[in-house]
C-alpha cells in the first residue's frame, strides 16, 4: 500500500527535490509550506509519516510538534524534524517534545529516504 | 565596627604622616610600643576603644582606619579564591596577604578582574554568535541554499532517467540556488566585516576609536578652533575631548584617540578651517594644489580632506592610513569603496604601491567590483613618520586619499580593477589573490 507523507517546509527548491526523490521511491507526497495552518493541514491530511521544517513562516516547528503531540490523533505520528539549527539545545527541545528523529541541513537524499522507511516501519 | 588586621599599617601609616614616633602613640593610648609595633604589622587585632583612642590621637576617624580602599581590596582577593576552589587558597588569610604583600595581593586583584572582563567578552561574543538575528538569518540562508543545491545535484548526478522537464526544473532551481548562496554569502561576510556589531563593545582600542569617529564623520570641531592656541591650551583641550568621548573606556584606548586628536590638532593648526574650504573652491581638491597653496606635506591635505565637511554639494571623501606593515589603523569610509574590517586590503590599493615607492606620490583611477562596477580616484603617498637617523629603518606611514571618480572618469579612461579583500573579492583572474573567495564570479 502506498505510504503517504506530508512535507511542511517553505523552501520551494527543498521541497521539490524532496518530493521528487520520495515520490520516485513510492511515496504519495502532499505539502505545505504555512507555519500557522499547519496542524489543520496535518489533520487533513493524515499522513503516514510528516517531515517538519523548524523554521517556517507564522509558528515554528516546535509549537507545531507541541501542538501535534497534544492532540489523541496525531501523537503518535512519526515526525522527521528537520533544521538549519543542529545545536544540542535544539536537539533535546525536540526530544523533549517528542520528535521521532531530527536532522540538520544539509542532509543526503539517501538519508531521508532511509529514515523515512525506518519510521513507518517501525 | 569591624576589625581589619589592615587596620594596623593604616596606623602605621598615620603615625608616619604626622611624625609621630611610636613610643609617643603607644603611651598616649596606655599600651607598650611592643604591643603597638605589633598591631602596626598587623599581627594583632584591634577595636573598641583602644582603637578609638589612637584614631583620636592621629587625629582621624576610627572608620578611616578600619575600612578604606584595602576593602575592596579584600572582596577581590576573596572573589578570586572562591571562583578557583580546587585550589584551595586560605581564604581566612586574604588580609595577611594584602596586608604583608600588597603588591602581590593588588596583582592577584586586577588579574581577577581581567579575568571576569574577558569572560563577560567571551559570552558577548558568543551571544551574539548564538541570538544575533541578522547573522541566524544569514546563516539560515546560506544552509537552505546549500540544502537545496545537494539535494538537486544529488538527484541530477545520481542516474536513472529523469524526465526532461523535471531535469529544466531542477537545472532552473540549481540557478536560483546559486545565485542565492552567491548573494547570502556576501551579505554575511559583509555584515561580519563592516561593522555590523555597532551595538557590541569594541574589542580592541582601535575600535572604541573608530566608533566614535564613524559618529563624528571623523570632523572634530572642538579642535579645529585650536588654530592659534599655545601648546598647554591645546593639550587641555585635547584631554578634555579625551574623557568626554563615551566609548572611550579603557587607558589603551584613550592613548590611541590622544595620539589621533594630537595629529588632527596639528593638521587643523597647518591648515585652518576656514582657509582650506575657501581654497577648495578654487582648487577643486586637488592635493598637489593645496600641498603647495599651503606649503604642507600631502598627507596633512589629504587628511584635512576627509575630515573636514565636503563644501556645499561636494562628494564626500574617504581615506584609509597604514603602517609598515600594510595593516590598517585609520580608515574613514567612503560609501561605495569597500573597507575590509580586519587583514589585509587589496594589494593593488595605490596605498601599498606608495608604501613600496616611499615619497612618490601615487595615483590611480579604481574600480571595484560589484553588480555595478563603480571607480574611484585614489591618490596615495608614504612618508617616514619619525625622524631618519642611521641604523634604524624608518616607520614609514602610507595615508591613501578615496574620491569618487568625475563623470568622466567614470564613463572614460581605463581604471585599475581593485577590490577589498581576496575573501570577498570575486575576481577570478587576479595575480594578486592570497586567498579563494567566497564569492561567485559572475555576481
Amino acid at each position: 500500500m502506498t505510504k503517504q507523507v506530508l512535507v511542511i517546509e517553505d523552501e520551494p527548491n527543498i521541497v521539490e527535490a524532496i518530493s521528487f526523490i520520495l515520490s520516485r521511491d513510492g511515496w504519495k507526497v502532499s505539502t505545505h509550506a504555512n507555519g500557522e495552518t499547519a496542524v489543520q493541514a496535518v489533520y487533513d491530511a493524515s499522513p503516514d509519516v510528516l517531515i517538519l521544517d523548524v523554521m517556517l513562516p507564522g509558528r515554528s516547528g516546535y509549537d507545531i510538534l507541541k501542538d501535534l503531540r497534544a492532540n489523541d490523533a496525531t501523537r503518535t505520528l512519526p515526525v522527521l524534524m528537520l533544521t538549519a539549527r543542529g545545536q544540542r539545545t535544539d536537539r533535546e527541545l525536540a526530544q523533549r517534545l517528542g520528535v521521532s528523529k531530527f536532522m540538520t541541513k544539509p542532509f543526503s537524499n539517501a538519508e531521508v529516504l532511509e529514515t523515512l522507511n525506518d519510521l513507518v516501519s517501525g | 565596627m569591624p576589625q581589619s588586621r589592615l587596620t594596623g599599617s593604616r596606623i602605621r601609616e598615620r603615625r608616619l604622616f604626622l611624625g609621630q614616633k611610636q613610643s609617643g602613640l603607644a603611651k598616649a593610648v596606655g599600651i607598650s610600643a611592643a604591643y603597638l609595633n605589633l598591631i602596626e604589622h598587623n599581627r594583632r587585632r584591634i577595636g573598641g576603644k583602644l582603637l578609638q583612642d589612637i584614631a583620636r590621637e592621629l587625629g582621624t576617624d576610627a572608620l578611616a582606619l578600619t575600612e578604606g580602599a584595602e576593602a575592596a581590596l579584600l572582596g577581590a582577593l576573596r572573589d578570586a579564591g572562591q571562583r578557583v576552589p580546587e585550589v584551595e587558597p586560605e581564604l581566612h588569610r586574604a588580609e595577611d596577604l594584602a596586608g604583608r604583600f600588597p603588591g602581590w595581593a593588588g596583582l592577584v586583584a586586577a588579574q581577577h578582574q581581567r579575568i571576569r572582563d574577558l569572560e563577560q567578552l567571551v559570552e558577548a561574543l558568543s551571544d551574539r554568535l548564538t541570538h544575533d538575528p541578522e547573522l541566524a538569518a544569514s546563516l539560515h540562508e546560506v544552509i537552505s541554499a546549500v540544502t537545496a543545491i545537494r539535494s538537486t545535484v544529488a538527484i541530477l548526478s545520481g542516474g536513472g532517467d529523469i524526465d526532461p522537464d523535471w531535469q529544466s526544473r531542477f537545472l532552473r532551481n540549481m540557478r536560483e540556488e546559486g545565485r542565492r548562496l552567491s548573494g547570502a554569502a556576501q551579505g554575511l561576510v559583509e555584515y561580519l566585516d563592516a561593522g555590523a556589531d555597532q551595538d557590541m563593545a569594541p574589542v580592541v582600542p582601535g575600535e572604541e576609536l573608530a566608533a566614535f569617529l564613524d559618529q563624528r564623520d571623523h570632523h572634530l570641531p572642538e579642535l579645529e578652533a585650536l588654530s592659534d592656541a599655545q601648546g598647554d591650551t591645546r593639550e587641555a583641550a585635547i584631554e578634555a575631548l579625551v574623557e568626554k568621548v563615551g566609548v572611550l573606556e579603557t587607558a589603551e584606548a584613550k592613548d590611541v584617540a590622544r595620539r589621533h586628536f594630537q595629529q588632527y590638532a596639528a593638521d587643523a593648526a597647518a591648515i585652518p578651517l576656514d582657509r582650506l574650504q575657501a581654497a577648495r573652491v578654487t582648487a577643486q581638491d586637488d592635493v598637489s594644489a593645496l600641498a603647495e597653496q599651503f606649503g604642507q606635506p600631502l598627507p596633512v591635505v589629504m587628511r584635512r580632506l576627509a575630515f573636514v565637511p565636503p563644501p556645499d554639494g561636494d562628494a564626500m571623501v574617504g581615506l584609509v592610513s597604514c603602517d609598515g606593515s600594510g595593516s590598517l589603523y585609520l580608515r574613514k569610509p567612503l560609501p561605495g569603496f569597500a573597507l575590509p574590517r580586519f587583514g589585509a586590503a587589496c594589494p593593488y590599493w595605490p596605498l601599498y604601491q606608495a608604501l613600496s615607492r616611499p615619497g612618490q606620490p601615487q595615483r590611480a583611477l579604481v574600480e571595484q567590483p560589484g553588480p555595478t562596477p563603480r571607480r574611484f580616484l585614489c591618490q596615495a603617498i608614504c612618508l617616514a613618520r619619525d625622524t631618519l637617523v642611521f641604523d634604524r629603518p624608518p616607520v614609514l606611514e602610507a595615508v591613501m586619499l578615496i574620491q569618487p571618480a568625475d563623470d568622466a572618469q567614470a564613463a572614460g579612461a581605463k581604471a585599475l580593477p581593485v577590490g577589498s579583500s581576496c575573501r570577498v573579492c570575486p575576481r577570478t583572474d587576479c595575480a594578486a589573490r592570497r586567498e579563494a573567495s567566497i564569492l561567485s564570479p559572475d555576481r
